[in-house]
């Protein structure tokens, strides 16, 4: 990652929920923290997702989802993006999810999930310690 | 309440008292932090007075319970006389798994329902719609057609128990299954008791589940209230909502304040549309937050009631006390949950419960303990359930009316909200009223703000948050949580299947032309709705009646 270019960040909410005060509160921190965000808004679809990433040209999506439907939208959020060749995107969500359904999203190429009450902190350092570089 | 003499004597008394105990003390013992906050912000002083309430006229500020301005409570004997309705918000999975957990909860001694729709029922979507996918049965339960509805309330008698339904978009058709049901059952529209929360301006807010312009979606609001008030008259028509605003993360006082804004944008559509004030308003309801910081809630709750009794009588020319009640159901804070010591959440709740009493609430629902990991189990609604009993039963808060009044701290705060309330509201007027604030993203930035402020004070460590930035400890996994079937979503759409190929297709087609008309004219959109929903029509073809011919609503996103 050059100095110069900031990590650009799509956070978005898939699929019908409404809760959006976290996937906006960390909309505001990755911004503080220097990043280059863009937040979806509501009701998005898998292909709109990645349509938006692609288009962006994101370093990192994060999904956030507090309607139990993460075991259906995350992983194929990654899906999507390994077809359109962007394998080298992090994906990385929260909200209400299981413990015992990380593991699953974790195979399934999602790099991290981020649970209620997790340090903003914490998250922000974890993109940046994971998110790919650049020439 | 005091005379001249009396408070100049107590301000001579406090001021020596700072200058000699206090004073020794403080030079010996430092507070534990310079300034003192509620959670919402607002600052705390070391010592009220009465010198704090001294400007308090006891008949005009108070008054009695019954009476104008309500600050006491709307009913005469509150609590003595019964407790409020004891109503636990459930649905999951298909409508056979609801109808028995509501069996449940009535024979475990709850008063009335409240039914969880999923996420599509909520956003007018079938659940074999693309964008269902994945969430039927999810955060609710799934109604696709009148035959769900039927199942949902099988052996429960519509003249006998009192139902809220969380929906609000397509309000009007949820109330128009329930209504066809009631008449399946013989059981005359006059009988027929229960809210429907119906209040789309807090779903653009904050809440999302929007699916019509807000023109256009507050005809359906005002129309609902129109027909219920003609046809339905023990119906509450509206539960505007400040809740989701609270959740979303705003302050007490902001709560009551975009949630009375949001009430007089509705009262001013019915009056437009030529609606006595005093034929509509009685049958206006709210739904409110309940935080752990007792005495602030307890404040925000007697002074929303007398400013809304205020705003009804003077702005609106209300002149039927029922009018001017701001009677409100309330549920415990969702957001205030932890995933870290769930356990620990029964205190929250119990303390959250206990204000909602002492504030003087119509109905309530307690919280389950396992809410920020899954839906509630079973065990965890009983828990809940028992909670709200405790308190009625046991902590002795229903035995007196509106026992924290003449509280020099709880006087004061009230004062405070209710000075923060009319300042809001008269902010949001100079700019046009709620549409136009929410059109800026005023309201919205708002909220925001205040949930960034609290997270950054959560963060430094300033506000402490027990088992999240303090007293943290080691846990293992949590087990025994609830899950919903992932077959749900099939089920359903098979069931979609054989009704649209089983139904009676030209009545259908009639019922959806007529619906087509009406929704293009002025008439109320009520009677042809209860026949769509007879012909089985489904949610997700009424709703595309509406996207067509109102459109769909895209919200400019604040962030």
């Amino acid at each position: 990652m050059t100095e110069d270019r900031k990590i650009k960040i799509i956070v978005a909410k898939p699929g019908l929920d409404g809760h959006d005060r976290g996937a906006k509160l960390l909309a505001r921190i990755f911004a503080e923290a220097g990043m280059e965000v863009v937040y979806t808004g509501l009701r998005q679809t898998p292909e709109m997702i990645v349509e938006t990433a692609l288009q962006e040209d994101a370093d990192v999506v994060g999904l956030s989802s507090l309607s139990g439907v993460h075991m259906y939208f995350f992983p194929r959020v990654v899906e999507l993006l390994r077809e359109k060749g962007l394998d080298d995107v992090l994906v990385v969500g929260g909200g209400i999810i299981p413990k015992e359904d990380i593991p699953e999203l974790k195979k399934a190429g999602v790099a991290e999930i981020f649970g209620p009450g997790t340090p903003t902190a914490e998250i922000v350092a974890f993109i940046k310690n994971n998110v790919r570089t650049r020439d | 309440m005091y005379d001249d003499k009396e408070l100049e004597r107590i301000r001579t008394g406090k001021e020596n008292w700072e200058k000699t105990t206090l004073g020794k003390a403080l030079s010996r013992f430092p507070e534990r932090k310079p300034v003192f906050t509620s959670i919402s912000g607002m600052p705390v002083e070391r010592l009220y007075t009465p010198l704090d309430t001294a400007d308090l006229d006891y008949e005009k500020d108070l008054g009695y319970p019954g009476q104008y301005p309500f600050t006491r409570g709307v009913q005469p004997t509150m609590y003595r006389g019964r407790f409020w309705t004891m109503r636990q918000y459930a649905g999951f999975g298909n409508a056979r798994e609801s109808n028995a957990r509501y069996r449940y909860l009535l024979e475990q001694g709850q008063t009335g329902l409240s039914v969880a729709f999923d996420l599509p029922t909520q956003a007018g979507y079938d659940s074999d719609h693309p964008l269902s996918m994945g969430e039927v049965g999810k955060v609710g339960v799934a109604i696709d057609s009148l035959d769900d509805m039927k199942i949902l309330f099988d052996g429960i008698p519509l003249d006998k128990v009192t139902t809220s339904m969380t929906i609000n978009a397509p309000a009007t058709v949820l109330l128009a299954m329930y209504l066809a049901i009631a008449e399946e059952q013989g059981v005359s529209f006059d009988k027929v008791g229960g809210t429907v929360q119906n209040d789309i301006l807090k779903e653009i807010i904050c809440r999302g589940q929007y699916i019509f312009p807000p023109k256009p979606s507050m005809r359906l609001t005002v129309d609902l209230i129109d027909y219920c008030f003609k046809n339905v008259p023990r119906w509450n028509t509206i539960s505007i909502s400040g809740y989701h605003i609270r959740e979303a993360g705003s302050t007490a006082a902001q709560e009551m304040a975009f949630t009375i804004a949001n009430g007089i944008a509705y009262v001013k559509a019915c009056v437009d549309r030529g609606l006595a004030v005093d034929s509509f308003a009685p049958r206006l309801s709210f739904f409110f937050n309940a935080f752990t910081n007792v005495l602030e809630e307890v404040a925000k709750f007697r002074a929303g009631r007398r400013v809304w009794a205020r705003i009804l009588k003077e702005r609106f020319g209300a002149s039927n006390p029922r009018s001017m009640m701001m009677r409100y159901h309330v549920q415990t804070g969702g957001v205030t949950l932890t995933a870290q010591q769930p356990l620990n959440n029964i205190v929250r709740v119990a303390l959250q419960a206990y204000a909602a009493a002492l504030g003087g609430c119509q109905s309530l629902h307690t919280n389950s303990f396992d809410e920020a990991l899954c839906l509630p189990t079973q065990e965890a609604v009983t828990v809940a359930l028992r909670t709200q009993q405790i308190v009625a039963e046991e902590s002795g808060a229903t035995d007196t009316i509106d026992p924290l009044a003449g509280s020099y701290f709880v006087e004061a705060m009230t004062d405070k909200i209710e000075a923060e309330i009319e300042e809001y509201i008269q902010k949001i007027d100079a700019m046009g009223g709620t549409l136009a604030a929410i059109e800026q993203g005023y309201i919205q930035k708002e909220i925001q703000d205040s949930a960034y402020r609290f997270q950054k004070e959560i963060e430094s460590g300033e506000r402490v948050y027990v088992g999240i930035n303090k007293y943290t400890m080691e846990e293992p996994e949590p087990t025994n949580l609830l899950k919903v079937d992932m077959k749900v979503g099939e089920i359903e759409a098979a069931k979609l299947k054989k009704l649209r190929a089983e139904r009676d297709q030209t009545r259908w087609k009639a019922a959806l032309d007529k619906l087509r008309e009406v929704s293009l004219s002025d008439e109320n959109v009520m009677p042809a709705v209860i026949d769509a929903v007879k012909a089985r029509a489904t949610i997700g073809e009424i709703c595309d009646v509406w996207r067509d011919v109102f459109g769909e609503y895209r919200p400019k996103e604040f962030v």
